[in-house]
């Protein structure tokens, strides 16, 4: 009796065990694609597996994790990556675009051509989903950083007011000052060049 | 000189600071499209991610079966994840005055695609997308993740 009983235990064990043994799991080969810009360049992945790494820098290179540890490179196709991923590339939301405001001199008011790229900003937000707006202030190279760098964003707080003043929410509006970071006409430095001190307004 | 150096150093990163606190004071991105069922989660919190909705600096964004999220992020990097995908964000940071800081991700299960914006153009480590089983380093760029299933 004893045995029969002992015997149907470890019978139930073995079940048990064949039960719950995990199944073998399926290697996870992760994988990237790398897409040409808009403009025909592109860019650079670096796909690193534990220690070893591999670089793609060609359009439509891919890598995809390796069994053994290792990254594998390969290429797809530009019809087999629409095919595959149209639906979620569609959902990218729409570019940025950017608008340059420029002063009359000595004075508040916007430019002639400034007033019509404000309109043209209007559209644009217009017709995008939950537009925002971020005013980036710029100076010339005349002066220092920390100098530049407040005048910018006292640029940039100006705009975002006459902005409010034309209708738009406030709190769609973020600024920031790149001081001379980023002149659009390059210049030695402490030349003084009217087309660098200018605000950049973007939609996004 | 020296000591003028650092008293300039130090106005400008307050300078920065500001703004950049401005920049963050209503999130780090927005959602622009969300069909089907698209969460965010929060702090231990599961809510739902409609068109207009703010990602803060360490949310998951999570799609169901039948979803899709397009999102714009403070640095113009844009990015939109596939049905069934979970994308965690491990941090974001980005200063509008230099361009610095980091936008490191983990895309848990799914698809992403990811158009890199300014974080990425300043420095090549900058942005990084892990899955379970790599680390992307991104170089300005654009691409299409997968995870293995």
């Amino acid at each position: 009796m004893i045995t029969r009983v002992l015997a149907a235990i470890a019978i139930a064990f073995l079940v048990a065990g064949c039960a719950s043994k995990p199944e073998p799991k399926p290697v996870l080969a992760d994988s990237v694609i790398l897409l040409p810009h808009a403009d025909g360049t592109t860019g650079a992945i670096s796909v690193k597996q534990g220690s070893r790494e591999v670089i793609i820098d060609s359009p439509y290179a891919s890598a995809k994790s390796g069994a053994d540890g290792t990254p594998r490179t390969g290429r797809e196709s530009e019809a087999a990556v629409k095919q595959e991923f149209g639906a979620l590339l569609a959902a990218l939301p729409p570019a940025p675009v950017s608008f340059v405001i420029y002063f009359q001199s000595g004075s508040n008011e916007f430019s002639e051509a400034s007033n019509a790229n404000v309109v043209l900003l209007l559209a644009e937000m217009a017709r995008r989903p939950f537009p925002e707006i971020t005013v980036i202030g710029h100076t010339d190279r005349v002066g220092t950083d920390q100098v530049n760098d407040a005048l910018s964003l006292q640029r940039a707080q100006r705009v975002k007011d006459l902005l409010t003043q034309r209708g738009i929410a406030a709190e769609r509006i973020s600024v920031g000052g790149r001081g001379e970071r980023e002149p659009l006409v390059p210049t030695a430095d402490e030349v003084s060049e009217p087309r660098n001190r200018r605000v950049e307004v973007s939609v996004r | 000189m020296y000591k003028s150096y650092c008293v300039r150093k130090s106005i400008a990163a307050g300078f920065a600071f500001l703004a950049a606190t401005q920049v963050f004071a209503d999130g780090v991105g927005k959602v622009k499209i969300s069909t089907g069922s698209v969460f965010i989660e929060r702090a231990g919190a599961r809510m739902p991610g409609p068109v207009g909705a703010t990602i803060e600096a360490t949310d998951t964004i999570v799609t169901g079966a039948d979803g899709t999220a397009g999102v714009t992020f403070v640095d113009n990097s844009r990015l939109s994840l596939g049905p069934n995908s979970t994308l965690a964000i491990n941090r974001f940071r980005f200063d509008q005055t230099t361009h610095d800081g980091n936008f490191d991700s983990s895309l848990k299960r799914g698809t992403l695609s990811v158009i890199s914006g300014k974080l990425a153009k300043r420095s090549s480590d900058a942005m990084t997308v892990a899955t379970p089983s790599t680390i992307l380093g991104v170089r300005g760029t654009e691409f299409i993740v997968r995870v293995g299933e």
